[in-house]
C-alpha cells in the first residue's frame, strides 16, 4: 500500500496524471448524480431540469438571441463596475497602505463601508440612480471598490522596508522609491487582488439583476424561474459558472505575461 | 589607519539613539558612541544581538536621524541617505521585476548615467562577483548566495564612498558563507574600499576585518577596540592559524561578558 502512505501525506506532491484522474473523476461522478436523480425519475423534472433540456435550452437561448444578449449585457455592466473600481482602488489602495496620512483619512471609512451588506444598499441605488445599468455599476462598484481598496493597502503595506531603504542608499529620491520600487513591488499582489474581486462583483452582478432589472443573466434567471422553466435558470447559473473560470483563467495568463519576473501562483 | 592629514573618512562622534515605542518607556539604543573608519579600512563590529549594530549602520546610512551626536563622512555631516554610502542587507533586497543586470544597473539609471556605460559597469561588477551569464535572469532564479553576489554588484556599481554591510552573509547556509567571504576577501583586497561591516560571527569578524570593533549590550556603547594584525591577502586558512585562535579568545572573552549582562 505504498501509493496509498505516498497519496495521504500532507503538503505532498502528486503525479499529475493522478491528480487529472481524481478531478476528472469528482466531476464525471458528480454527472452521473444529476444524471442518476433527473433521467432516474428521483427528482421531479420542474425542480431538476435534466442534462439535455439544459443544453436544449442553451441552444434555444442560442437561437433567439436571449441568452448572448442578457450575457453581453452582464458582461458589459461587470466590466464597467469592475473597471471603474480598479482604476480607483488600485492607486489609493497602494497609498493607502504605504502613507500613514492617506491611511488616516481613508481607512476608518472605509472599514465602515466595506461591512455594509451591499444589498442593503440596493433600494438606496434605486432611489438615487434608478434602476437601469447605473444601479448595476454602482452596486459591482460599492461592492468591489472598498474589499479592493482594503486587499491593495495591504499588498503595499507589505512591501519590505528594506526594499525602499536599499532604494535610498543607492541615490533614489522619495519620488523615485515610489514609482519605481514601491508600485512595481505591489504589482503582483495588485493582479492576485483584481482576479479575486472580479469573481465578487459577479455576486454582486446577479443580486443588482435579481432586484431590480430586465435585462442580463441574474434578470434571465430570475424570469426563468417564473415560468418555471428550470432549465433555462441551470443555463444561466452554467454560463456564469463558465464565465468566471474563463476570466479567472485569463488573468492567470495575464499574470503570467505581464509579470514573468513574479513568482509562480 | 588615518591618512596622511590624520582624518577619517568616516567619523561618529558622541551618537545617541533614544526611541520611544508605542506602549512602554523611551529606549536608548545607542549611547555616546565614538568611531573612526580610516580611508580604505576594513572595519568590523560584533556584538550581542539587540546592541543595536544595526541601528549604527542605519543612523550612518542616513535612513533614521540619531537623538545626539553627528555623523561625518569625508568631513561633511550625514543628513539624509546618499549613494555616497552603499548598504548590503541581511535580507534579500534585489527588484524582483527587474533583471540582474538591470539591478546592478539600478543606482546608475536613476544618476542618468548612459547606457553604454552602464552597461559596461555591470558587466565589471557582475564579473567580479562571479554572475558573468546570469545577467538577463530575474532575481526568483537566482539561490540566496547568488542574490547576495548581486546585492554587492549593485552596491559596488554606483562606486559608493564607504560601504555599509549589515550582516550580509547572515541568512546563508555556513558553505555558501564561507565562499562569500572569500569573494569579498578577494574584491576588498583588490578595490581597498573602505567598508563598515556588521556581524554577530566572531570568526567572519576576524577573517575580514582590519579592526573589530565589540560593542556592549543594551544600550550600545564601544567596549574595545582589536587591531586584527593578520597579513593580506587572507584566505579561509586563516581560521585555523595560531594568531588567529588568540584573537578569537579574546573577542569571545568579550562578547561573552556582554552576552551575560544582556541576560542578565
Amino acid at each position: 500500500m505504498s501509493w496509498l502512505d505516498a497519496y495521504t501525506a500532507p503538503k505532498q506532491d502528486i503525479p499529475p496524471r493522478v491528480y487529472l484522474a481524481i478531478s476528472t473523476l469528482v466531476a464525471a461522478l458528480l454527472m452521473a448524480l444529476w444524471c442518476l436523480l433527473s433521467y432516474g425519475g428521483l427528482v421531479r423534472e420542474d425542480f431538476l431540469p435534466t442534462p439535455d433540456a439544459v443544453v436544449r435550452a442553451a441552444i434555444a437561448g442560442i437561437r433567439d438571441g436571449s441568452l448572448l444578449v442578457n450575457t453581453a449585457v452582464s458582461v458589459g455592466e461587470i466590466m464597467s463596475g469592475f473597471i471603474i473600481a480598479s482604476v480607483l482602488a488600485v492607486p489609493i489602495g497602494i497609498l493607502m497602505g504605504s502613507f500613514k496620512v492617506v491611511e488616516a483619512a481613508i481607512e476608518p471609512v472605509t472599514n465602515f463601508v466595506r461591512y455594509l451588506p451591499v444589498s442593503a444598499l440596493i433600494p438606496l441605488l434605486i432611489l438615487w440612480v434608478g434602476i437601469g445599468i447605473e444601479e448595476k455599476i454602482s452596486v459591482i462598484f460599492i461592492g468591489t471598490f472598498f474589499q479592493q481598496l482594503i486587499l491593495i493597502a495591504d499588498v503595499s503595506r507589505s512591501v519590505p522596508h528594506d526594499l525602499l531603504d536599499v532604494s535610498y542608499t543607492l541615490g533614489a529620491s522619495r519620488r523615485t522609491v515610489v514609482t519605481r520600487v514601491l508600485i512595481p513591488a505591489t504589482m503582483p499582489g495588485v493582479m492576485d487582488t483584481l482576479r479575486v474581486t472580479l469573481g465578487w462583483a459577479w455576486t454582486y452582478l446577479v443580486v443588482a439583476e435579481l432586484v431590480a432589472g430586465n435585462k442580463g443573466l441574474g434578470y434571465f434567471i430570475l424570469n426563468s424561474m417564473r415560468g418555471l422553466f428550470t432549465d433555462r435558470i441551470f443555463l444561466g447559473i452554467a454560463v456564469i459558472g463558465l464565465l468566471g473560470l474563463l476570466t479567472d483563467q485569463l488573468f492567470k495568463a495575464g499574470r503570467n505575461w505581464l509579470l514573468p519576473w513574479a513568482q509562480d501562483l | 589607519m588615518r591618512d596622511a592629514a590624520g582624518k577619517a573618512k568616516l567619523r561618529i562622534s558622541s551618537v545617541t539613539l533614544r526611541f520611544t515605542p508605542r506602549t512602554g518607556n523611551p529606549v536608548t539604543a545607542l549611547e555616546d558612541i565614538s568611531l573612526d573608519v580610516g580611508p580604505q579600512e576594513f572595519s568590523v563590529i560584533v556584538g550581542p544581538s539587540g546592541c543595536g549594530k544595526s541601528s549604527l549602520l542605519r543612523l550612518i546610512a542616513g535612513l533614521i536621524q540619531p537623538t545626539s551626536g553627528a555623523i561625518y563622512l569625508d568631513a561633511r555631516q550625514v543628513t539624509r541617505p546618499g549613494k555616497d554610502r552603499g548598504m548590503v542587507f541581511q535580507s534579500y533586497t534585489l527588484f524582483h521585476w527587474l533583471t540582474v543586470r538591470q539591478n546592478v544597473e539600478f543606482g546608475l539609471k536613476i544618476a542618468n548615467v548612459n547606457s553604454e556605460q552602464r552597461a559596461r559597469i555591470a558587466r565589471k561588477f557582475l564579473a567580479e562577483v562571479g554572475l558573468e551569464g546570469f545577467e538577463n535572469a530575474y532575481p526568483k532564479q537566482l539561490s540566496g548566495g547568488m542574490m547576495q553576489r548581486v546585492a554587492l554588484a549593485r552596491a559596488l556599481a554606483n562606486d559608493p564612498e564607504i560601504l555599509l554591510m549589515d550582516e550580509p552573509f547572515g541568512a546563508l547556509d555556513s558553505q555558501t558563507r564561507s565562499l562569500m567571504q572569500e569573494l569579498l576577501l578577494k574584491i576588498w583586497e583588490s578595490s581597498h574600499k573602505t567598508v563598515l561591516f556588521i556581524t554577530h560571527d566572531i570568526d567572519e569578524a576576524i577573517l575580514l576585518g582590519d579592526r573589530v570593533h565589540v560593542m556592549t549590550a543594551r544600550p550600545g556603547r564601544m567596549k574595545e577596540m582589536i587591531a586584527i594584525d593578520i597579513a593580506r591577502p587572507r584566505s579561509v586558512d586563516v581560521l585555523t592559524s595560531a594568531p588567529f585562535a588568540a584573537l578569537k579568545r579574546r573577542i569571545m572573552a568579550l562578547v561573552h561578558e556582554e552576552a551575560v549582562r544582556a541576560m542578565g
